[in-house]
């Protein structure tokens, strides 16, 4: 069973829609004993870092996620909730991440040339820089949906995937069995599903 | 790369898809779940639902269609159509919307953008607007286009852009239904005047529209369009095949 964090940031619905849709079995939830049953963790997340960073903290389900994340346990963080896994993130300020991934969340202000639109928004490719188990049936240029001003940095190792905006973003990470997409696998079509049942198919290859 | 995206637009009534000639003489047109899934299937890269329901009961029907529609869909899902307040906001995006345009609601509410803007972020609010030239003069159009505000239509458009709008669908009245291309002048003077994504609509009614729009304005970043689409005119892949032949950037 794969546990969707629900901890009040965005919605949740065409997310658990997405699994519903390939046939694995989700669960929507705050309870902590649920996280530390469910055999892999999703942690979405849309909005502002500081205040997602705030709300999960306040709720103590970082301690459980980081808890079950280095005891071992595949997570999946998107958009945001990837951002999330990151040691800190430069967004308006200087903020605290869950520190399961080194590296840095910036700008992409910083990277891309003055006349690309902010934020990086639409359907990009996919360049890939080392293999993944969850990105093992999607091939190098395929499609996925971004909706991002912010980027994850300092990362080089954990990088899986590029997306080319003026500069090569940082569109998937894995370090071991913690993984996050920068892009909206349950808003990417075919591509997108292929990578949430790579993830809900996971056993025991990874680490 | 980015792409330039291609969206079908559904205009939904009692359930039912519907789409109007210069928003007049409304004709049935077929079930909208069902042309989701046919227009994901076939390459469209995003989809617009409008609400014109005026009944409650039409809609609770819509919200229904749309929770199906998410269900089922999964490419992003823009909800527009009597949207006047943060609460409809929540209550489209509780049924799987990413993202909500606003029309009138703007017109009635100034402070509606910047409300939604705060509570679910710039990429979620579209500013929809309705432009038609008078004496000259781009002026916004509200109640589906039938009555003029008066408004300047670039100084509205900047207005709700710096209010936390993060995209701007750019409906011309003028070509609307014309089906002989989109309005380059007007979508020229939006482009030139905001940094964040401008989707063109209204006047396309074959695929060299599309090529002529994205050729001559690099920076409009999506085409929409709804009869040409439903009535199979256009077909979404051949359009994607024709744009990729003319080098530009599409996801196939």
């Amino acid at each position: 069973m794969i546990a969707i964090v629900d901890y009040g940031v965005g919605n949740l619905f065409s997310l658990k829609s997405s699994f519903d849709a390939i046939g694995a079995e989700v669960v929507v939830t705050a309870d902590k004993a649920v996280l530390e049953s469910a055999d892999k963790i999703l942690l979405p997340g849309v909005g502002a870092f500081e205040d997602a960073a705030r709300k999960l903290r306040h709720s103590g389900l970082d301690k459980v996620i980081t808890e079950q994340a280095r005891a071992g346990k595949p997570i999946l963080g998107i958009c945001l909730g990837m951002q999330l896994l990151f040691d800190k993130s430069y967004e308006y300020g200087q903020h605290e991440g869950l520190g399961l991934i080194q590296g840095s969340v910036r700008p992409i202000a910083d990277v891309i040339p003055k006349n690309y639109k902010i934020p990086h928004i639409g359907w990009n490719a996919l360049a890939f820089h080392k293999a993944s188990p969850i990105f093992r049936e999607v091939a190098e240029g395929d499609f996925v949906y971004f909706v991002h001003s912010f980027y994850a940095t300092e990362c080089e190792s954990a990088v899986v995937a590029t997306s080319e905006y003026g500069a090569p973003l940082t569109a998937a990470v894995q370090d071991k069995n913690v993984f996050g997409c920068q892009f909206h696998p349950e808003k990417s079509g075919s591509v997108g599903l292929k990578i949430l049942k790579a993830f809900a198919d996971l056993e025991g290859e990874i680490c | 790369m980015i792409t330039k995206r291609i969206i079908p637009c559904l205009d939904v009534r009692d359930g039912r898809v519907v789409k109007g000639v210069n928003f007049e003489g409304l004709r049935d047109v077929s079930s909208p779940v069902a042309l989701a899934e046919y227009y994901s299937g076939s390459g469209a890269d995003e989809l617009v639902f409008y609400d014109i329901t005026a009944s409650s009961d039409g809609r609770k029907l819509f919200t229904d269609i749309l929770r199906e529609t998410a269900s089922r869909v999964f490419i992003p899902l823009t909800v527009g159509g009597g949207i006047n307040t943060v609460e409809d906001f929540d209550r489209v995006l509780k049924c799987g919307a990413d993202k909500v345009s606003v029309n009138s609601g703007a017109i009635r509410d100034p402070d509606l953008i910047s409300a939604a803007a705060k509570q679910y972020g710039d990429q979620c609010v579209v500013l929809s607007v309705d432009v038609k030239r008078v004496d000259g003069v781009f002026r916004v159009f509200a109640k589906g286009g039938r009555e003029n505000t008066g408004i300047e239509a670039i100084s509205w458009i900047k207005k709700c852009v710096a209010g936390g709008a993060g995209e701007v669908v750019v409906n011309s009245i003028d070509t609307d239904g014309v089906k002989n291309g989109f309005d380059l002048e007007l979508l020229e003077v939006v482009s030139d005047a905001v940094s964040v994504p401008v989707i063109a609509s209204g006047g396309a009614g074959k695929i060299e529209d599309f090529i002529t729009l994205f050729h001559t304005l690099p920076k409009v970043d999506a085409g929409l369009a709804a009869s040409i689409f439903h009535f199979g005119e256009v077909k979404i892949s051949d359009l994607k095949d024709a744009m990729a032949r003319e080098n530009i950037s599409v996801r196939r």
